[in-house]
């Protein structure tokens, strides 16, 4: 492999890994405030990418009013969703809401194939984004270059609302203790809320990149990068955004240099973040950045 | 008391003979269609049953079982398999030797199908059920994904993503209910007697049995490689129905609709269980059309194919949101309404 | 002749001592009583003993045995059972079968067989229902059996938990305030009741409790602790009369 061609692998890697940070901190947010695996956070990400094609193509919108639009609507969605199928079963068995969880995201996807098609639909690439750029011997899109910068500044958007807002301050209270947090009245049903738009409207982002980073829309699409972003959370560390950011990244770059390396290996490209995920949870189940969710008796 | 339980004996034999009597009446008059929904049917149960044991009953939350489905399946396809049928298969690269000039009969295939998925079970569980509720789903989910990615790429013994044609039918009525019944024959037994009593402790208060003297890894660890088990000799009644089998068969949706039947029948009931393993398949076969063409005499449509997963997920909703217990709750059927109304009655103070 | 013996058992969670250098020494047949105000650590102290906790220092040691890391299910193995402060029932399993899940521990016919029931099976499980009815009994529960443990009352779901621990066989038994809840008539039954068990079973039994009433009329013996320390120990004369023990219930003079 000649050091270009590492090159271009590493950037395919790089810009992977930060969708996959993008997508994985929905989970990690909603996790440590709710305990919850939102199953459904990887069609959320589908749907941003399917709202944009909409409002581009259909609507025929100019591409950045078209990706607010598509990005605002899928945080109501994620909203929605948190009000209709979560929060009744607040008070149930843990696996309830998770069964619910999983019941939403099947229900999204086979939504997704009645109303959006089974078929693949190719995304309409604005041109700043599809640009082909010839550095050396090799060819790098665009776009490789625009999603870990987008990613970055979203990311930086992210953490001061945490750290420097008052509604942060409450999402970060109520993911150490909901009893004190309420106590201090804190809106609980307000904070969560803003948690899974904030999540979604980052997996929208991801999904519209994703769309332009690959550009055919599926309704299954966002069924084995939300698995893996699952995981990617976990080996960061669950509840623990920087964690999340972590293990995306370092499930982009091993799924992708995995394979430039080792060729052979590309048909178990998906399996590595799975196998990732069992040596975590067998070797140190709080993650890499981990913190300690534990439960007294 | 020992009339009342003898009139209850005689009543259950007949119930069971009649059952049986009808299945033999199926077989005579139904056509091959309807004779596949009757047989899907009971393997369903046997699959519902194998999750209910360890989700319902011991109260642990996999999410892995189309792996152990898959193994069961491809055990007992290239286990029954003439060699012609594997030559045939495996064109693009060969199948291994000491597979390819094998050729069992059904029950032990099956057997070892289980067996396997057993042994699956056992390696997956020891480090699985350490972990928490919500960890556990996605560690068993992530097993099974990985099994089912294996089994896509091990073109000399699966046949990689092209899998297997031509599975010798060997699945008829009486193997499909044969081992529903023994299934339920068995979940009956178990959770008469203490093994049964012991992982429903697990489920109510890990902390409480444990306090009882309950070695809690080893009876999960039963429960998760016997619930395996059934799970694998499942797989293999399922291929050898279906004539087919390859790695897309066994992803999350298979478990998705195990995992319906067992929340819709009431997690911790067998009858529930039955029933909803019954409502299911049919239900599943029944709304096919809506994916197909419809000819409503005044207006055809060109079928809307996903609606029926649709369906399918507004009702897994609709039952956590609204009726959590499902149709049984944990309740069995007993053959006490006849006697004493009231004792029912007595027994549920909540209701529903 | 120690039945029970914790050697300086410590516990710390993070940077707050829960409980420090408790030294307890029960002898068989004793009743014990372990007191103190809120807080004072007498929970972490039997979830130290029946191992929901390994001591952050020092050791346990039951019948001569250290148990100290030993696992939960283990240590009742050996004869060690309890009841719970917030009653943990089997919510959703009849009175009788809470009962029949503790007699689980002693059941030696494997799995298979109990489903194929065998013949020294059924023996097993007409002993462990037999034994369990006549627990019940003791109880007064047998009116109940049938009924789900969450539609009970809460004085008999307190009786149910007894029964429960009961019928894993103990040696030494530990009562995690059994009087709450309680009128001083149950009360009074209550104190003659375990009285009635020690005789019974050949128990030695340890208690955390808040009803002075219980405490006093009867323990032999009383451990007093205070913020995790042990601040006084002996009979109940001496400890109603120790000014140490005043001062910790009732604050400063």
């Amino acid at each position: 492999m000649t050091f270009e061609m590492f090159l271009q692998h590493l950037s395919n890697a790089v810009s992977l890994g930060s969708l996959y940070a993008l997508i994985a901190i929905g989970y990690t947010m909603v996790y440590g405030i709710l305990r919850l695996i939102n199953f459904a956070h990887g069609d959320i990400f589908m749907l941003g990418g399917y709202f944009a094609f909409y409002a581009l193509t259909t609507f025929l919108m100019p591409w950045w009013v078209g990706f607010i639009v598509a990005i605002g609507l899928t945080a109501m969605f994620g909203m929605a969703i948190e009000k209709v199928a979560y929060r009744p079963l607040r008070d149930s068995p843990k696996v309830s809401v998770l069964i619910s969880a999983i019941g939403v995201s099947f229900l999204i996807e086979s939504l997704g194939v009645v109303i959006f098609g089974g078929i693949q639909k190719a995304f309409p690439i604005p041109e700043l984004f599809g640009q082909v750029m010839k550095i050396g011997n090799i060819y790098i899109v665009s776009v490789n270059f625009f999603i870990p910068v987008i990613a970055m500044v979203f990311l930086i958007g992210l953490m001061y609302l945490i750290n420097k807002t008052k509604t942060g301050m409450a999402m970060r209270a109520l993911s150490r203790d909901h009893e004190t947090a309420r106590l201090m009245a804190i809106d609980v049903d307000k904070v969560i809320s803003y948690t899974f738009g904030l999540g979604s409207l980052l997996a929208a982002v991801g999904g519209i990149m994703w769309g332009m980073k690959y550009p055919q829309l599926y309704p299954l699409m966002g069924v084995m990068p939300g698995l893996k972003c699952f995981i990617a959370a976990v080996v960061g560390g669950i509840g623990n955004i920087t964690g999340a950011v972590l293990g995306g990244l370092l499930i982009g770059i091993l799924e992708i240099m995995t394979v430039a390396f080792l060729p052979d290996l590309t048909g178990y490209r998906d399996a590595f973040a799975f196998i990732l995920l069992i040596i975590i949870l067998l070797v140190k189940p709080t993650g890499i950045m981990g913190e300690n969710l534990a439960e007294k008796v | 008391m020992e009339r009342e339980k003898l009139i209850k004996r005689i009543l259950t034999v007949t119930a069971i003979s009649a059952a049986a009597g009808l299945l033999v009446l199926f077989n005579f008059i139904f056509d091959s269609y309807m004779l596949r929904i009757v047989n899907l049917a009971g393997i369903y149960i046997t699959l519902a049953l194998s999750l209910n044991l360890i989700y319902g009953f011991t109260g642990l939350f996999s999410l892995g079982h189309a792996g152990f489905m898959a193994i069961g399946a491809y055990t007992t396809a290239l286990l029954t398999m003439s060699p012609a049928q594997k030559q045939m298969n495996f064109f693009l690269e060969p199948l291994v030797p000491w597979l390819a000039n094998v050729e069992w009969s059904f029950f032990p295939a099956l057997m070892v199908g289980g067996l396997l998925a057993a042994v699956t079970g056992f390696l997956i569980g020891a480090p699985a059920l350490k972990l928490r509720d919500d960890y556990l789903a996605i560690a068993t989910l992530g097993f099974a994904e990985i099994i089912r990615i294996v089994f896509t790429n091990m073109q000399s013994v699966t046949n990689g993503p092209l899998g297997l044609k031509g599975l010798p039918p060997y699945t008829n009525i009486w193997w499909t209910w044969g081992i529903a019944f023994v299934s339920i024959l068995f979940m009956v037994y178990l959770f008469q007697g203490s093994y049964g009593r012991a992982f429903k402790a697990i489920r109510e208060d890990e902390v409480a049995a444990e306090a009882m003297g309950i070695n809690l890894f080893r009876h999960k660890m039963l429960s998760f490689t016997i619930g395996s088990f059934m799970a694998g000799v499942g797989g293999g009644l399922l291929g050898n129905l279906m004539g087919t089998i390859d790695p897309l068969m066994f992803r999350f949706l298979l478990a998705f609709n195990i995992l319906l039947i067992v929340v819709l029948g009431g997690m911790g009931s067998i009858t529930g269980t039955v029933i909803s393993g019954i409502v299911i398949t049919v239900l599943m076969e029944y709304l096919r059309f809506l994916d197909g063409p419809m000819d409503l005499l005044f207006f055809k449509t060109d079928g809307i194919p996903g609606l029926r997963m649709v369906i399918f997920s507004i009702m897994l909703m609709v039952v956590i949101l609204f009726f959590q217990r499902g149709i049984m709750g944990n309740r069995e059927f007993t053959w006490d309404f006849l006697f004493k109304p009231d004792r029912l009655k007595k027994n549920n103070v909540e209701g529903e | 002749m120690y039945i029970l013996r914790t050697d300086n058992i410590t516990m710390k969670f993070g940077g707050l001592v829960a409980v420090s250098n408790l030294n307890l020494e029960i002898r068989q047949n004793e009743i014990v009583g372990l007191i103190g105000p809120n807080g004072a650590g007498k929970t972490t102290a039997f979830n130290m003993i029946t191992s929901q906790y390994t001591p952050t220092e020092g050791s346990i040691y039951f019948d001569n045995n250290d148990i100290t890391n030993h696992k939960p299910y283990e240590i009742t193995r050996l004869g060690i059972a309890r009841t719970f402060q917030n009653i943990k029932l089997f919510k959703e399993m009849t009175v009788l079968e809470n009962v029949l899940v503790g007699n689980h521990l002693r059941v030696k016919s494997p799995l298979i067989m109990s489903v194929l029931r065998s013949p020294r099976y059924k023996r097993e499980e007409k002993h462990m229902i037999e034994k369990s009815m006549n627990l019940l009994k003791d109880l007064g529960l047998e009116e109940s059996i049938n009924e789900k443990a969450y539609s009970l009352p809460y004085g008999k779901q307190r009786r149910l938990e007894i029964a429960r621990a009961l019928a894993t066989d103990p040696k030494l038994l530990l009562l995690d305030e059994p009087a709450a809840g309680m009128n001083p008539q149950e009360s009074i039954e209550l104190m003659s009741f375990i009285h009635e068990i020690r005789e019974k079973f050949d128990l030695t039994i340890f208690l955390i409790e808040h009803t002075m009433q219980v405490v006093m009329g009867v323990c032999e013996r009383i451990y007093v602790l205070d913020y995790g320390v042990t601040i006084a120990e002996g009979n109940p004369y001496e400890i109603q009369n120790n000014p140490k023990v005043i001062e910790a219930y009732l604050g400063v003079n």
